[in-house]
């Protein structure tokens, strides 16, 4: 067994990004641990534009910003094990992973970080009916297949879901000569980022239809087509609407969950408004020393505040190695029934904090508040809030009090 | 003539609203930046686009590399680039910057690679 002060799950962008903030802290024994042959995750199949603009000030694609990072943690000598995977973590932060090359290896970490990021929504889990031919991928498998491996998936699409990867693979497709008959989506608005509807769907007269979905899969062997169905407002399909479209691929892009089963073997509690852990404003779990940020967190929708969370959790990591532990976090942060995914779940009250949410449902000309007690902390106004955003507020210690709850208010 | 766009130059995706008449803007709000008046102009004039796609790579540790344009092309000229950038074959090993075709047809952009990739 090794002890190695701050051991590092996952070498995508929220893992490089920590690690690299880690060094810079003066934390020197430090180790990555990633799955893949590569470190960049998921980042090295986003081969499209647009990445970066907050982070760096310039639009990057998912490789080079990846890039960045990468070589940034191999100029400043961080080791990172490829070829790892993570097969348990302890409360008492023992780490067991194995590799073909080193077999089976035991840590004994100072701190852990969890950065494992998220894996994709399935057919499974949405419970589509029909028979299971192939030719039905989710958004991110096809993206791999075509972007890494060149292999065209087909040639025929509809595509389920409007999420941002589900979108950008409509555009993808088109591109590589494919036909795509549509995007269909059971929620009445679009989920995906509204720039994401008019340069991937729109420049290229790809039909969005809202309140839709496919109720029906038909095919023996390969996919042949699939019938969409209207939805009525409480998400059942309204009779006689049905439509059948000839196809031989379905993808899905129907969400992200976050790929926690190392969190919950740790101990960690989780978070029911996230899916994630429950962490306090130093993004650490209710385990102490053991930490989470990026997409296993919550789910992102802009990469660079995935980086800015690594690199604001390697803050509290550090202090957490060179004082032994962190103040106690008391106060509990909770929103009204318009506020989703809201981290962190507890503040101190006594640092700067980052709050982060979504609105559950697309609203205009909103009022968001961020109370303690009968003082609000925090007001913005939004003429338009979509829950494709993630809202981040930012809070002073010396607006904050050390005794009362934070309150996160979306009023419309 | 009156017409709504969503500003694509950053995620906040404003919606823009614009009076217009021939090429010359006579209003404009809801841009939270002077971006948006300038995106909703070279709209309005002639829509402009940049893609992301792979070339093949010969002989690398990936089938292929991702592959962008240093700048924007018309809207209209996608598909032309596009079938240009089937037709290369680039060596391995190749890396992030190196330029697969230049001046694309004869369009004043180059395609460039976006990432490493190493020989098999
Ligand atoms: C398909 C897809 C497309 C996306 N497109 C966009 C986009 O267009 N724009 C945008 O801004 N954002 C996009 N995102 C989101 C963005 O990529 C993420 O916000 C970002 O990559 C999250 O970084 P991360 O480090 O948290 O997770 P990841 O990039 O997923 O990295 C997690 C890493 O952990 C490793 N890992 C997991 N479990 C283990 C284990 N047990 N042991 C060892 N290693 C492990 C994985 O191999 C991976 O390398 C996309 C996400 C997905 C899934
Ligand atoms: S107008 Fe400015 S802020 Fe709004 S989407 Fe365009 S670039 Fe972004």
């Amino acid at each position: 067994m090794k002890h190695v002060d701050a051991v590092i799950i996952g070498g995508g962008p929220a893992g490089l990004a920590a690690a690299i903030e880690l060094r810079k802290k003066g934390i020197d024994d430090i180790l990555i641990l990633e799955r893949e042959k590569k470190p960049s995750g998921i980042l090295r199949q986003c081969i499209h534009d647009g990445f970066g603009l907050t982070r760096f000030g310039e639009t990057l694609s998912g490789p080079k910003y990846a890039a960045r990072f990468v070589r940034e943690a191999e100029a400043l000598q961080i080791p990172c094990l490829t070829d790892t995977t993570v097969l348990e973590v302890t409360p008492d932060r023992h780490v067991y992973a194995s590799s073909s090359e080193h077999g089976m290896m035991e840590f004994e970490a100072g701190a852990i970080v969890l950065a494992m990021g998220c894996r994709e929504r399935t057919r499974g889990a949405i419970r589509i009916p029909g028979t299971r031919p192939a030719g039905v991928y989710t958004a991110g498998v096809a993206q791999a297949y075509i972007n890494l491996k060149n292999k065209m998936v087909g040639r025929k699409v509809v595509i389920l879901g409007s999420g941002d990867i589900g979108m950008i693979m409509a555009r993808r497709m088109t591109l590589e000569g494919a036909e795509v008959l549509g995007v269909f989506e059971v929620q009445p608005y679009a989920s995906g980022l509204p720039r994401n509807v008019e340069q991937c769907l729109n420049d290229y007269n790809i039909p969005l239809s809202l309140s839709h979905t496919v109720t029906d899969i038909r095919g023996t062997d390969r996919l042949e087509s699939v019938v969409i169905s209207a939805f009525d407002e409480h998400m059942q399909p309204i009779p006689g609407t049905e439509k059948e479209y000839e196809c031989d691929t379905l993808i899905l892009s129907v969400g992200l969950i976050p790929e926690n089963e190392l969190t919950w073997m740790a101990g960690a509690e989780k978070d029911p408004g996230t899916s994630g852990a429950a962490v306090d404003e130093n993004y650490q779990t209710t385990v102490p020393g053991i930490f989470a940020a990026g997409n296993v967190l919550h789910v992102h929708d802009l990469l660079d505040f995935v980086s800015l969370e690594a690199e604001a959790l390697a803050d509290g990591a550090a202090r957490f190695l060179k004082e032994g532990s962190l103040p106690a976090c008391n106060l509990a942060v909770r929103g009204n029934e318009l506020v989703s995914g809201l981290t962190p779940s507890r503040i101190s009250g006594e640092d700067d904090v980052t709050v982060s949410f979504r609105v559950r449902r697309p609203l205009r000309n909103c009022t968001i508040e961020l109370v303690q007690g009968d003082t609000v902390v925090k007001r913005r106004r939004m003429p338009k809030a979509l829950p494709a955003e993630m809202i981040q507020i930012k809070l002073k210690a010396s607006d904050l009090s050390q005794t009362d709850d934070l309150e996160v208010k979306v009023t419309c | 003539m009156l017409r709504e766009f969503t500003c694509i130059m950053c995620p906040q995706g404003c919606d823009i609203s614009v009076e217009f008449e021939g090429a010359t803007i006579t209003s404009i709000t809801g841009n939270k930046c002077a971006k948006g008046e300038a995106y909703v102009t070279q709209e309005i004039e002639n829509p402009m686009r940049n893609i992301a796609t792979s070339a093949l790579v010969d002989g690398g540790d990936l089938p292929l590399a991702s592959v962008r344009l240093t700048d924007v092309i018309p809207k209209d000229r996608i598909f032309d680039v596009m079938a240009e950038i089937r037709t290369v074959e680039l060596s391995a090993p190749v890396h992030e910057g190196d330029i697969a075709i230049h001046d694309v047809l004869g369009l004043g952009v180059d395609v460039i690679v976006t990432k490493d990739v190493d020989a098999a």
